[in-house]
Protein backbone atom coordinates (compact mmCIF):
# COMPACT_ATOMS: atom_id res chain seq x y z
CA UNK A 1 0.00 0.00 0.00
CA UNK A 2 0.94 3.18 -0.88
CA UNK A 3 0.00 6.25 1.78
CA UNK A 4 0.65 10.15 0.60
CA UNK A 5 -1.43 13.08 0.15
CA UNK A 6 -0.33 14.31 -3.00
CA UNK A 7 -2.80 12.96 -5.51
CA UNK A 8 -0.28 12.99 -8.98
CA UNK A 9 2.54 11.47 -7.13
CA UNK A 10 0.47 8.98 -5.62
CA UNK A 11 -0.65 7.74 -9.06
CA UNK A 12 2.79 8.01 -10.41
CA UNK A 13 3.94 6.19 -7.46
CA UNK A 14 1.45 3.24 -7.61
CA UNK A 15 2.01 3.22 -11.75
CA UNK A 16 5.99 2.80 -11.04
CA UNK A 17 5.21 -0.30 -8.85
CA UNK A 18 2.44 -1.98 -10.72
CA UNK A 19 5.04 -1.71 -13.70
CA UNK A 20 6.46 -4.38 -11.99
CA UNK A 21 5.42 -8.00 -12.45
CA UNK A 22 6.06 -9.34 -9.40
CA UNK A 23 4.56 -6.35 -7.23
CA UNK A 24 1.13 -4.78 -7.00
CA UNK A 25 0.14 -1.49 -4.79
CA UNK A 26 -3.34 -0.13 -3.65
CA UNK A 27 -3.14 3.77 -2.33
CA UNK A 28 -4.66 5.91 -0.10
CA UNK A 29 -4.95 9.42 -0.06
CA UNK A 30 -5.29 9.59 3.92
CA UNK A 31 -5.00 8.09 7.48
CA UNK A 32 -8.89 7.19 6.89
CA UNK A 33 -8.56 5.88 3.61
CA UNK A 34 -5.30 4.19 4.76
CA UNK A 35 -6.55 2.35 7.52
CA UNK A 36 -9.97 1.36 5.72
CA UNK A 37 -8.31 -0.15 2.95
CA UNK A 38 -5.46 -1.83 5.43
CA UNK A 39 -8.52 -3.49 6.97
CA UNK A 40 -10.18 -4.79 3.12
CA UNK A 41 -6.75 -6.09 1.89
CA UNK A 42 -3.28 -7.84 2.91
CA UNK A 43 -0.30 -6.05 2.12
CA UNK A 44 3.47 -6.87 2.60
CA UNK A 45 4.57 -3.04 2.97
CA UNK A 46 3.33 0.35 3.59
CA UNK A 47 5.54 3.08 1.75
CA UNK A 48 4.75 6.50 3.52
CA UNK A 49 4.75 9.29 0.88
CA UNK A 50 4.81 12.85 1.53
CA UNK A 51 1.68 14.99 3.34
CA UNK A 52 0.39 12.66 5.81
CA UNK A 53 0.17 14.72 9.12
CA UNK A 54 0.45 12.37 11.56
CA UNK A 55 2.95 9.41 10.12
CA UNK A 56 3.77 8.00 13.46
CA UNK A 57 0.23 7.15 14.10
CA UNK A 58 -0.51 6.30 11.44
CA UNK A 59 2.31 3.23 11.23
CA UNK A 60 1.37 2.43 15.22
CA UNK A 61 -2.13 1.80 13.83
CA UNK A 62 -1.20 -0.34 10.65
CA UNK A 63 1.26 -1.69 13.23
CA UNK A 64 -1.21 -2.61 15.85
CA UNK A 65 -3.83 -4.34 12.75
CA UNK A 66 -0.69 -6.26 11.61
CA UNK A 67 2.38 -6.42 14.01
CA UNK A 68 4.53 -7.92 10.66
CA UNK A 69 3.63 -5.25 8.41
CA UNK A 70 6.84 -3.10 7.09
CA UNK A 71 6.55 0.39 6.83
CA UNK A 72 8.93 2.30 4.67
CA UNK A 73 9.32 6.26 4.44
CA UNK A 74 9.58 7.21 0.45
CA UNK A 75 11.67 10.01 -0.46
CA UNK A 76 11.78 11.49 -3.86
CA UNK A 77 8.45 10.95 -5.21
CA UNK A 78 9.27 9.25 -8.17
CA UNK A 79 11.40 6.01 -10.20
CA UNK A 80 14.33 6.95 -8.62
CA UNK A 81 14.09 5.20 -5.30
CA UNK A 82 11.28 3.15 -5.23
CA UNK A 83 12.58 -0.03 -6.07
CA UNK A 84 15.53 0.26 -4.08
CA UNK A 85 13.20 1.50 -1.02
CA UNK A 86 10.71 -1.69 -1.30
CA UNK A 87 13.88 -4.42 -1.89
CA UNK A 88 15.62 -2.79 1.34
CA UNK A 89 12.30 -2.70 3.24
CA UNK A 90 11.53 -6.55 1.93
CA UNK A 91 15.00 -7.56 2.40
CA UNK A 92 15.06 -6.14 6.48
CA UNK A 93 12.19 -8.46 6.93
CA UNK A 94 13.78 -11.47 4.85
CA UNK A 95 10.39 -11.64 2.82
CA UNK A 96 12.71 -11.47 -0.47
CA UNK B 1 39.27 6.22 14.64
CA UNK B 2 38.95 7.52 10.82
CA UNK B 3 36.66 5.34 8.85
CA UNK B 4 36.47 5.36 5.11
CA UNK B 5 35.33 4.09 1.94
CA UNK B 6 36.20 4.10 -1.49
CA UNK B 7 34.18 4.26 -4.57
CA UNK B 8 36.19 4.21 -7.88
CA UNK B 9 34.40 5.72 -10.81
CA UNK B 10 34.45 2.08 -12.68
CA UNK B 11 32.61 0.44 -9.95
CA UNK B 12 29.36 2.83 -10.57
CA UNK B 13 26.33 1.38 -11.81
CA UNK B 14 25.88 2.91 -15.69
CA UNK B 15 23.25 3.28 -17.39
CA UNK B 16 23.00 4.32 -21.17
CA UNK B 17 19.45 5.66 -22.46
CA UNK B 18 20.85 6.75 -25.72
CA UNK B 19 19.78 10.64 -24.46
CA UNK B 20 21.26 10.27 -21.46
CA UNK B 21 24.44 8.28 -20.02
CA UNK B 22 24.70 8.67 -16.33
CA UNK B 23 26.87 6.81 -13.37
CA UNK B 24 25.25 6.68 -10.50
CA UNK B 25 27.50 6.24 -7.04
CA UNK B 26 24.86 4.66 -5.24
CA UNK B 27 21.66 2.63 -6.19
CA UNK B 28 19.51 4.67 -8.32
CA UNK B 29 16.32 3.47 -10.95
CA UNK B 30 17.08 0.12 -12.02
CA UNK B 31 20.58 0.23 -10.56
CA UNK B 32 20.23 -1.86 -7.12
CA UNK B 33 23.40 -2.62 -5.34
CA UNK B 34 22.51 -3.37 -1.52
CA UNK B 35 26.21 -2.78 -0.13
CA UNK B 36 25.69 1.01 -2.04
CA UNK B 37 22.64 2.38 -0.81
CA UNK B 38 23.99 5.98 0.61
CA UNK B 39 26.36 7.74 2.78
CA UNK B 40 24.73 9.12 5.66
CA UNK B 41 21.98 11.87 4.53
CA UNK B 42 24.00 11.68 0.88
CA UNK B 43 21.65 9.63 -0.89
CA UNK B 44 22.34 10.22 -4.89
CA UNK B 45 25.27 11.26 -6.52
CA UNK B 46 24.61 10.60 -10.43
CA UNK B 47 27.08 11.80 -12.89
CA UNK B 48 24.59 12.89 -16.15
CA UNK B 49 25.41 13.28 -19.81
CA UNK B 50 22.19 14.71 -21.62
CA UNK B 51 22.26 14.67 -25.05
CA UNK B 52 21.67 17.99 -26.70
CA UNK B 53 17.68 19.23 -26.75
CA UNK B 54 17.12 16.34 -24.47
CA UNK B 55 16.18 15.95 -21.32
CA UNK B 56 13.72 14.34 -18.38
CA UNK B 57 10.16 15.32 -19.07
CA UNK B 58 7.98 16.29 -16.26
CA UNK B 59 8.07 14.26 -12.92
CA UNK B 60 7.02 14.47 -9.55
CA UNK B 61 9.52 14.60 -6.77
CA UNK B 62 9.03 14.92 -2.20
CA UNK B 63 10.69 14.52 0.53
CA UNK B 64 13.81 15.27 -0.58
CA UNK B 65 17.11 18.03 -0.96
CA UNK B 66 17.86 18.49 -4.53
CA UNK B 67 21.09 19.55 -5.55
CA UNK B 68 22.27 20.13 -9.37
CA UNK B 69 25.36 21.28 -10.20
CA UNK B 70 25.97 21.81 -14.40
CA UNK B 71 29.72 20.77 -15.29
CA UNK B 72 29.18 21.94 -18.58
CA UNK B 73 26.45 22.77 -20.86
CA UNK B 74 22.93 24.31 -19.85
CA UNK B 75 19.83 22.43 -17.97
CA UNK B 76 16.52 24.48 -18.69
CA UNK B 77 14.13 24.18 -15.51
CA UNK B 78 10.19 24.55 -15.26
CA UNK B 79 8.31 23.60 -12.06
CA UNK B 80 4.86 23.69 -10.21
CA UNK B 81 6.00 26.78 -8.30
CA UNK B 82 6.43 28.46 -11.64
CA UNK B 83 9.79 28.98 -11.63
CA UNK B 84 11.44 28.93 -14.86
CA UNK B 85 15.10 28.99 -15.42
CA UNK B 86 18.11 27.97 -17.00
CA UNK B 87 20.96 26.87 -15.35
CA UNK B 88 24.45 26.80 -16.76
CA UNK B 89 28.40 25.43 -15.72
CA UNK B 90 28.99 27.92 -12.74
CA UNK B 91 25.84 27.68 -10.75
CA UNK B 92 24.58 25.18 -8.44
CA UNK B 93 20.56 25.03 -8.03
CA UNK B 94 18.74 23.50 -5.02
CA UNK B 95 15.26 22.18 -4.45
CA UNK B 96 13.41 20.93 -1.55
CA UNK B 97 10.79 18.64 -2.91
CA UNK B 98 9.01 18.51 0.88
CA UNK B 99 5.27 18.10 0.29
CA UNK B 100 5.78 17.44 -3.46
CA UNK B 101 6.61 19.37 -6.56
CA UNK B 102 6.75 18.26 -10.41
CA UNK B 103 9.35 19.85 -12.21
CA UNK B 104 11.14 19.43 -16.22
CA UNK B 105 14.67 19.41 -16.74
CA UNK B 106 16.14 19.72 -20.81
CA UNK B 107 20.03 20.44 -21.90
CA UNK B 108 19.07 23.82 -23.27
CA UNK B 109 21.63 23.78 -26.18
CA UNK B 110 20.07 21.43 -29.21
CA UNK B 111 24.03 20.71 -29.84
CA UNK B 112 26.18 20.71 -26.73
CA UNK B 113 25.93 17.70 -24.62
CA UNK B 114 25.21 18.61 -20.77
CA UNK B 115 27.14 17.28 -18.50
CA UNK B 116 25.72 17.82 -14.66
CA UNK B 117 25.73 15.86 -10.99
CA UNK B 118 22.67 15.90 -9.44
CA UNK B 119 22.70 15.04 -5.50
CA UNK B 120 20.07 13.91 -3.52
CA UNK B 121 19.89 14.27 0.51
CA UNK B 122 17.55 13.41 2.84
CA UNK B 123 15.74 16.13 4.52
CA UNK B 124 15.95 16.31 8.58
CA UNK B 125 12.19 17.40 8.30
CA UNK B 126 10.03 15.55 6.56
CA UNK B 127 6.98 17.47 4.54
CA UNK B 128 8.00 21.27 4.29
CA UNK B 129 6.93 23.70 2.04
CA UNK B 130 8.61 23.19 -1.58
CA UNK B 131 11.10 25.46 -2.59
CA UNK B 132 13.74 26.40 -5.09
CA UNK B 133 16.80 28.67 -5.67
CA UNK B 134 19.91 28.94 -7.69
CA UNK B 135 22.98 30.59 -7.28
CA UNK B 136 26.56 31.79 -8.99
CA UNK B 137 29.54 30.19 -7.97
CA UNK B 138 32.87 31.10 -8.32
CA UNK B 139 35.35 28.59 -8.28
CA UNK B 140 36.49 28.35 -11.38
CA UNK B 141 37.65 32.06 -11.34
CA UNK B 142 39.35 31.56 -7.70
CA UNK B 143 41.22 28.63 -7.89
CA UNK B 144 43.44 27.06 -4.89
CA UNK B 145 40.93 27.19 -2.31
CA UNK B 146 37.42 25.81 -1.14
CA UNK B 147 34.44 27.81 -1.56
CA UNK B 148 31.10 27.00 0.42
CA UNK B 149 28.62 26.25 -2.16
CA UNK B 150 25.75 24.90 0.54
CA UNK B 151 25.21 25.29 4.09
CA UNK B 152 21.70 24.45 6.60
CA UNK B 153 21.61 28.05 7.18
CA UNK B 154 20.15 30.51 5.00
CA UNK B 155 22.00 33.53 6.20
CA UNK B 156 25.22 31.54 5.00
CA UNK B 157 27.26 31.20 2.01
CA UNK B 158 25.91 29.61 -1.03
CA UNK B 159 22.61 27.75 -1.11
CA UNK B 160 21.31 26.49 1.96
CA UNK B 161 18.86 22.83 2.65
CA UNK B 162 17.27 21.23 4.94
CA UNK B 163 19.81 19.46 6.25
CA UNK B 164 23.16 19.73 8.75
CA UNK B 165 25.38 19.10 5.62
CA UNK B 166 27.83 21.66 4.10
CA UNK B 167 29.38 21.49 0.76
CA UNK B 168 32.50 22.98 -0.62
CA UNK B 169 34.13 22.85 -4.09
CA UNK B 170 37.65 23.92 -5.70
CA UNK B 171 39.73 24.30 -8.58
CA UNK B 172 43.53 23.80 -7.26
CA UNK B 173 46.59 23.17 -10.17
CA UNK B 174 48.72 20.71 -9.04
CA UNK B 175 51.46 20.65 -6.02
CA UNK B 176 48.58 22.88 -4.25
CA UNK B 177 46.13 21.71 -1.46
CA UNK B 178 43.77 22.68 1.27
CA UNK B 179 42.33 21.61 4.94
CA UNK B 180 39.01 21.36 5.27
CA UNK B 181 37.78 20.70 9.13
CA UNK B 182 34.50 19.59 9.89
CA UNK B 183 31.81 21.99 10.51
CA UNK B 184 29.62 19.14 13.09
CA UNK B 185 29.84 16.46 15.27
CA UNK B 186 28.74 13.71 13.62
CA UNK B 187 29.58 14.08 10.44
CA UNK B 188 31.54 12.63 7.39
CA UNK B 189 32.96 13.83 4.26
CA UNK B 190 32.46 12.05 0.61
CA UNK B 191 34.82 13.41 -1.51
CA UNK B 192 34.17 13.81 -5.37
CA UNK B 193 36.94 14.26 -7.76
CA UNK B 194 35.29 16.36 -10.94
CA UNK B 195 38.81 16.21 -12.66
CA UNK B 196 42.22 15.93 -12.17
CA UNK B 197 43.97 13.64 -9.47
CA UNK B 198 44.15 14.25 -5.64
CA UNK B 199 44.94 12.73 -2.56
CA UNK B 200 42.78 13.23 0.61
CA UNK B 201 44.00 11.90 3.98
CA UNK B 202 46.75 9.95 1.86
CA UNK B 203 44.10 8.15 -0.49
CA UNK B 204 44.83 8.82 -4.42
CA UNK B 205 41.94 9.38 -6.16
CA UNK B 206 41.77 9.98 -9.64
CA UNK B 207 38.77 11.58 -12.21
CA UNK B 208 35.32 10.90 -10.90
CA UNK B 209 36.27 8.69 -7.94
CA UNK B 210 34.81 8.65 -4.77
CA UNK B 211 35.85 8.40 -1.27
CA UNK B 212 33.84 9.04 2.00
CA UNK B 213 35.41 9.45 5.46
CA UNK B 214 34.18 9.92 8.81
CA UNK B 215 34.34 9.53 12.67
CA UNK B 216 37.40 12.49 11.84
CA UNK B 217 37.40 16.53 12.49
CA UNK B 218 39.82 17.37 9.04
CA UNK B 219 40.10 16.54 5.56
CA UNK B 220 44.20 16.97 3.79
CA UNK B 221 43.88 17.46 0.39
CA UNK B 222 46.76 17.36 -1.65
CA UNK B 223 46.36 17.74 -5.41
CA UNK B 224 48.06 15.26 -7.73
CA UNK B 225 47.78 16.78 -11.00
CA UNK B 226 45.60 19.94 -11.32
CA UNK B 227 42.07 18.96 -10.33
CA UNK B 228 38.36 19.53 -9.24
CA UNK B 229 36.92 18.24 -6.45
CA UNK B 230 33.60 18.49 -4.50
CA UNK B 231 33.48 17.86 -0.78
CA UNK B 232 29.99 17.15 0.57
CA UNK B 233 29.73 16.98 4.84
CA UNK B 234 26.62 15.32 5.84
CA UNK B 235 25.60 13.43 8.98
CA UNK B 236 25.83 10.26 9.21
CA UNK B 237 22.74 9.33 11.34
CA UNK B 238 19.80 9.48 9.94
Amino acid sequence: MAVGAHKEILKTVLRLINANEDWNASGAGNEKEAVDLFKQKEFDLVLFGAGIPDEKELKKKLQSLNPDIICVDHYGGGSGLLKCEILQGLAEKNKY
Amino acid sequence: MAQSILHLADSRGKVNHGWLKSAHTFSFGSYHDPKRIHFGALRVLNDDHIAGGRGFGEHPHDNMEIVSIPLSGALKHKDSMQNEAVIRSGEIQVMSAGTGIYHMEFNDNEDIPTELLQIWIFPNKRNVEPRYDQINISYKENPNRLEQILSPDPEDEGVWIHQNAWFHIGAFEQGKGATYSLKAEGNGVYAFVIKGSVSVNGQLLNERDGYGIWDIDKLEIVVEKDAEILLMEVPMDI
